[in-house]
């Protein structure tokens, strides 16, 4: 059983000019104890409104659908109150640009305990000295405590926000592209420390970025998400080698390499609008394999080896042979 | 090589140096402290020719946005020359500076902020021609539109002419504004990050772009970046920048597969690469790039260099070949 299991999930936002977008639709995904799994795709495609809606933080215009376990227990069902008890202590996110989220006017320090205290986790100078474990443990000297955010740099204010989250001691850490507006140095010492973690505490990372390298040089798996559905999902080692949707076989086409001599190629065109009924294959308008089917008929995501799994008709006997 | 005119530098920058004053406080300047810089160039020297791309590569704070901004004169250099098409621009008056200006011409990181809202397409186009009072009548400027847009693959031009930028994607943003540089036929094209603000799905066609307008062209281009991935991929030429200097520069598939610099090194060893199978031991350097202020003695990078000995402590090492690698394949330390 995975430590986190997601299934079938739907997130439908209510427009304000009337009109429903179908933001996630329909994303089934676990991971293990220790696991690091990436969730990749474009802007857009749904993958930070999917970690939202585990965190239940969406706004009131959501409508969240689907099953989200954590040991075996439905957090999802039971709206806000089941919810609730699970937020910071199961399951705990660091948002993109969080090292930009601190209150200026509060030490770090603090604003570590804070969290603890509110749960209930520890008070007084018990929380203080978890705050400087924790600060030790994501390489911040436990001296740092006292001094204010500007006195961070961005790097150091990552890996505090990073602290932050861990302050409930969660077993899952949803990480946000929690690299984008770091220099590629610092990029390596938080992803190193990511890594790190799940080594040390066992804790389960679920990495969004639309930087595919980043997965495969960081992740044990990966979730290729396209227009708020699941292209692909498999084994980092094998998406790259033996992709088997052509979204994820252009996506990597698209991103320079340091050592490759080929060539890249943009993907033509631009990811569908969910606000209205898609028809067939969404990534059919830009797919360099589409074929008549691909028009008319939606392709379920299917198995095509042991834990590998995509959504193309390419796969697909029936549809291939007619 | 040939001494051919096609030869001859289009850009030529000679030690350069950019300082920015720090704002003293009252007590300070009471008590006539001295006045203290931070010195974001420290003595570039670089050049480009027609049709080369040049990359400059390096972290946030180094210095390579400030060298782009010294060379378009938008901030004033502090020394140094900088020379286009063999003429010394740097202290040119307001009035001789615009025609140079004209053919120096900067893609912006954001191309949601760098078009205005309520222009049109059209009207984003035709600006930069009506500043610099070219392309003759309106029916002239249109076509120079329609085929300025057509040589960005906004085609057909007619489709664009008349959309808003929000009726845009990021990519097609990117495309208009330059087309906006390109109606004004510049000889170099100054990309400050051209890419970071797309959508990977769409960065490989502005780089395409860029790359074939300069072959085509002899358009010279100096792209900032701070991917070394995409520097690998498109620039004839790497130059690394740390704290305001040039630490390597030369050849950029040498600079890639036989990098000389520690700190070259180092950044290359910590790029993420595709294939999983590529994943390699990052050689992760501790502590981050110190203050530009307070400047390490010696090599800059001594503080932070795995290989660093006593010596460089107090040698600050000029930019030089490096031995075992090509004439033009330099490095900036003591042990290359």
């Amino acid at each position: 059983m995975s430590l986190l299991r997601v299934e079938d999930l739907h997130v439908r936002f209510d427009l304000p000019h009337g009109g429903r977008l179908h933001a996630v639709q329909g994303v089934s995904f676990g991971v293990d104890d220790g696991e690091r799994l990436g969730l990749v795709g474009e802007s857009g495609c749904g993958k930070t409104t999917a970690l939202l809606a585990l965190m239940g933080l969406l706004p009131p215009t959501a409508e969240v659908d689907g099953h989200v376990e954590i040991d075996g227990v439905e957090i999802l069902r039971g709206g806000e109150d089941a919810m609730r008890p699970s937020r910071w202590t199961d399951i705990a996110m660091i948002f993109q640009g969080a090292m930009n989220a601190f209150n200026p006017v509060k030490t770090v320090g603090s604003q570590i305990v804070e969290p603890m205290e509110f749960h209930g986790i520890a008070t007084g100078s018990a929380a203080k000295d978890q705050a400087a474990e924790l600060l030790r443990l994501v390489g911040i000297q436990p001296s740092a405590a006292d001094r204010y955010p500007h006195e961070f740099s961005g790097g150091m204010r990552q890996r505090a926000a990073i602290a932050m989250a861990l302050a409930c001691n969660p077993k899952v850490l949803l990480a946000d592209e929690p690299t984008t507006a770091l220099d590629v140095m610092v990029q390596a010492q938080i992803l190193q420390l990511l890594v790190a973690l799940t080594k040390e505490l066992g804790l389960a990372v679920i990495l969004v970025t639309h930087d595919l390298p980043l997965v495969t040089q960081v992740c044990d798996r990966a979730v290729v998400m396209y227009a708020g559905r699941i292209a692909e999902s498999g084994p980092v080692d094998t998406l790259f080698h033996d992709p088997r949707h052509p979204y994820t076989r252009l996506l990597f086409e698209a991103t320079p390499d340091l050592t490759g001599d080929v060539d890249v190629v943009s993907i033509p065109g631009a990811p569908p609008r969910l606000d209205r009924e898609l028809v067939g294959c969404p990534f059919e308008p830009r797919c360099d394999r589409a074929f008549d089917p691909c028009k008319v008929r939606t392709p379920a995501l299917m198995d095509v080896a042991v834990n590998h799994e995509a959504a193309c008709h390419l796969n697909d006997a029936t549809v291939m042979a007619g | 090589m040939s001494a051919s005119v096609v030869d001859a530098e289009l850009l030529e920058v000679r030690d350069l140096v950019v300082r920015y004053p720090i704002r003293r406080g009252l007590l300070a300047a009471l008590r006539r402290e001295p006045r203290r810089f931070v010195s974001a160039v420290d003595g570039v020297s670089l050049s480009v020719r027609p049709g080369e791309m040049l990359a400059i590569v390096g972290e946030s704070g180094c210095g390579k946005t400030s060298t782009a901004q010294a060379i378009l004169r938008m901030v004033e250099a502090e020394s140094g020359v900088v020379e286009v098409e063999g003429r010394d621009v740097t202290h040119l008056g307001a009035a001789d500076l615009r025609p140079v200006r004209r053919i120096m011409q900067m893609v912006y990181q954001d191309p949601y902020e760098s078009l205005d809202p309520r222009f049109r397409v059209r009207r984003a186009v035709e600006e930069p021609m009506v500043i610099h009072g070219i392309g003759g009548s309106k029916e002239e400027r249109e076509r120079l539109v329609l085929e300025a847009l057509d040589r960005v693959d906004l085609s057909p031009p007619d489709l664009f002419v008349d959309r808003y930028p929000h009726e845009l994607s990021g990519g097609q943003r990117q495309r208009v504004a330059i087309a906006a540089s390109l109606v004004l036929d510049p000889k170099l094209l100054l990309a400050d990050e051209p890419v970071s603000m797309l959508d990977v799905s769409v960065r490989a066609g502005i780089l395409t772009l860029l790359d074939r307008l300069r072959r085509d062209g002899d358009m010279g281009v100096l792209m900032i970046t701070h991917d070394l991935s995409t520097a690998a991929h498109f620039a004839d030429r790497i130059a690394v920048m740390y704290l305001g200097r040039i630490v390597e520069e030369g050849p950029a598939r040498q600079v890639i597969r036989a990098p000389q610099h520690p700190y070259t090194k180092a950044l290359l060893s910590v790029v993420p690469k595709r294939d999983p199978r590529d994943r390699t031991e990052p050689q992760i350097l501790q502590g981050e790039t110190p203050n530009p202020v307070d400047l390490p003695t010696g090599c800059r990078f001594h503080p932070r260099c795995p290989v660093a000995e006593d010596r460089c402590r107090t040698i600050d090492p000029e930019l030089h070949a490096a031995r075992g690698a090509g004439e033009d394949h330099r490095a900036a330390c003591v042990l290359v």
